[in-house]
This record gives C-alpha cells, structure tokens and sequence, in this order.
C-alpha cells in the first residue's frame, strides 16, 4: 500500500501524478523534452539510459517501463537486457557506451563524472548538447525513482501492462496520462 | 572548468540552466511550486528540506544557495541553517519537520528506505498527506539538482555575500521570475 492517500488503480509514478497535478505538469514535460522530443540522440538510445540509470536505481517500475519504451522503439528486449547487465559488451555504438558511462558515475554522485569520462564521448562524437542531455536525463531518473519508490507506489508485476505501457510511451510521449 | 561549454560568468546550476533554456522552464518551475508557491509547509521550512538534503549529497553551490534562501525566509537566522545541517534533532525546529526531514534523509540515499513507521510518525505529528509527498519530492527533485550542477562540473564559488544576496532574491521573488534575469528573454508569441 501507498504511503499516503493517492487514488487507487494507478500504477507507479502515475499514481504519484494523479495525486498532484501540479507537480505531474513540469516532471512531465522535462521527461518529454529529455526523452521524446527530436534530438541528435535517437529516443531508443534516450530510453536505454533512462533504463539503466533506474536499473542502477533498483526501481522496478521505472526500470520496467522505460526497458519497455526502448524495447519498443528499438524494436525488441535484446539490446535493453544486454545494456542492463553489460553495457560495454552490448551491441551499441561506442558513443552510447561512453554516455551510459557518465549516467552510471552521475547515478551516484556528479562529482564522479571526470574529464576524462567527457573527453572519451567527446572523442566518440558526442556533442556538448548530447552531454548535457545525458547528465541531466541520469540526474532526472535519480529523482523520478526516488519518487515513485519514496511513495510507496503500487508496481504491479505484469509484462503485459508494461510493454502497453511502453508502446504508449514511444509513440505519444510523456505530457498525457497513458491510463 | 565545467566538462561543457556552459555561457560564462553564470554559476552553478545557472550556467547549465542557461546553456539549455528548454530544460531550464520545466526545471524552475518545479523549484517554484514546490519550494516557493503558498503551502501549509512554510517556505522556510521547505528550503531546509532541500538545504539539507543538499548537504547530504555534498553539493557545495546547491546547500549555499538554499541555506541562504531558508536564512532570508527566517529572517536571516543563518545559524538555525548551520544546526538543522550539523544535527536537526537539537535544532530549533518543530517536531513535525524533523521528522519530516527523516524521510528526505531517507529518500536522499534512496525511496526504498521510507518505512511505514516514518510516514506514522510524521502524521502523528501533524504532517498531512500533501506534506509528505512534497517533502518526498523535494528530496528526490534535490537528487536531481545537485547531480545536474555537479555532474557538469559547473562553477561554484566560495563566496557567502554573494549567496547572502542573491538568496534574498529569490526568497523574495521565486525561481521562474529570478530566471527572467539569467535566461534568454523568450520568443514574442503571436
């Protein structure tokens, strides 16, 4: 049960949405610009470090509905496992891997992030902007999961809802309810 | 040196607000309604929330600037701020915010580790179910904040007039308005 009285039926950070609307409309649309809005990062790739930073995170249903949406613009579950167990090893470009390496040292803590870190994307193609993004978009997750956990939100088990969830996700984005 | 070509001369979270103003109107605008918008938590109470969640994560620009702004909303009892930082069981605070802060302490090194007794006792005390996932969301929104400003290794001075300043701004004025002075003025619409 959620930690406090938020309406029932909703899984995850929805639920933390219905409950205050007010905050739900700026978390939603900095997840939309991060995640679904045109960038020089295709979204598949956005969604990968999103999933892996909750992965990091230990959140089952940000980490289960983000694999679900880079699933589905990726066009399968393959490349999201491989990513959450071993990203270097995964059949990702070398630019990808050297921005999931940043996400990973900001998941704990920014100050881990060092030049070198930045100097290796730099190296493999990465631009300033593409930085900033995944800096921001693994700062973003640190919060998203501390919320959805911090609630005590109800996070069914379900595959099915998850790859819905996750098909919703890529095709309309994140500023509307999928529910 | 921050790690990317932030514009120069701003600090701290600013710079990387300025660098990526679409990112930056969402950004403030939760810092707004949670930190500066009326709320049956005062904003005093509020900034040491984050003040002090800051602390725990170590973030050097985000504690200063939000300790000075808690000091301006109490007028300018900067050294409540040092004690709720240093210990806020023996600090000078209610009953209901302390253990309102046990659970940012909580959120900060993850949400898992909120426990059903923390939440009762917070309610005991007073706490309503707004107050409690708005202190749950400024924990986890600080989590976010401190690991933007230094995962891009912004510029952060050791500067406490400079922070006393600018804190009483923006407990003055509120994050989306002070934006207006460091942010690229926005296309005219229409």
């Amino acid at each position: 049960m959620a930690h406090i009285a938020i309406p029932e039926g909703l899984p995850g950070i929805s639920g933390g949405f219905a409950f205050r609307p007010e905050t739900a409309k700026p978390m939603r649309e900095l997840a939309n610009i991060l995640l679904h809005e045109s960038n020089s990062l295709t979204m598949g790739e956005r969604e990968l470090i999103a999933t892996y930073v909750s992965s990091r995170n230990d959140c089952y249903f940000c980490q289960t509905s983000h694999g679900a949406a880079a699933a589905a613009h990726l066009g399968g579950d393959d490349v999201v496992q491989r990513v959450r167990t071993d990203f270097e090893s995964a059949p990702v470009t070398a630019k990808l891997k050297a921005l999931l390496a940043i996400a990973g040292k900001v998941q704990q803590d920014g100050k881990l992030v060092t030049a070198e870190d930045v100097e290796r994307a730099r190296r493999e193609g990465a631009s300033d902007i593409e930085i900033h993004d995944t800096v921001l978009i693994a700062a973003a997750f640190c919060m998203y999961n501390r919320y959805v956990d911090g609630l005590g939100t109800w996070q069914p088990r379900d595959p099915s809802m998850y790859a819905q969830m996750g098909q919703h996700l890529a095709e309309h984005g994140y500023l509307k309810s999928s529910r | 040196m921050p790690h990317i070509a932030l514009p120069e001369g701003q600090f701290g979270i600013r710079g990387a607000l300025a660098f990526r103003p679409e990112t930056a109107r969402p950004l403030n605008e939760l810092a707004d309604f949670l930190l500066h918008a009326p709320n049956s938590l005062s904003a005093g109470d509020r900034e040491l929330i984050a003040t002090y969640v800051s602390y725990l994560n170590d973030c050097h620009f985000c504690q200063s600037i939000h300790g000075a702004i808690a000091a301006a909303h109490l007028d300018g009892d900067e050294e409540l701020v040092r004690r709720v930082k240093a210990d806020f069981q023996y600090a000078a605070i209610s009953e209901k915010l302390k253990a309102l802060l046990v659970i940012a302490s909580k959120v900060q090194r993850g949400g898992k580790n909120v426990t059903v007794e923390d939440v009762a006792h917070a309610r005991e005390l007073g706490a309503t179910d707004v107050e409690i996932h708005d202190t749950v969301l400024i924990a986890a929104a600080f989590c976010m904040y401190n690991r933007y400003v230094d995962g891009l290794a912004t510029v952060q001075p050791h500067d406490q007039a400079m922070y006393r300043e600018r804190g009483k701004m923006v407990a003055r004025d509120g994050y989306v308005s002070v934006s207006k002075t460091y942010l690229p003025a926005e296309p005219v619409r229409g």
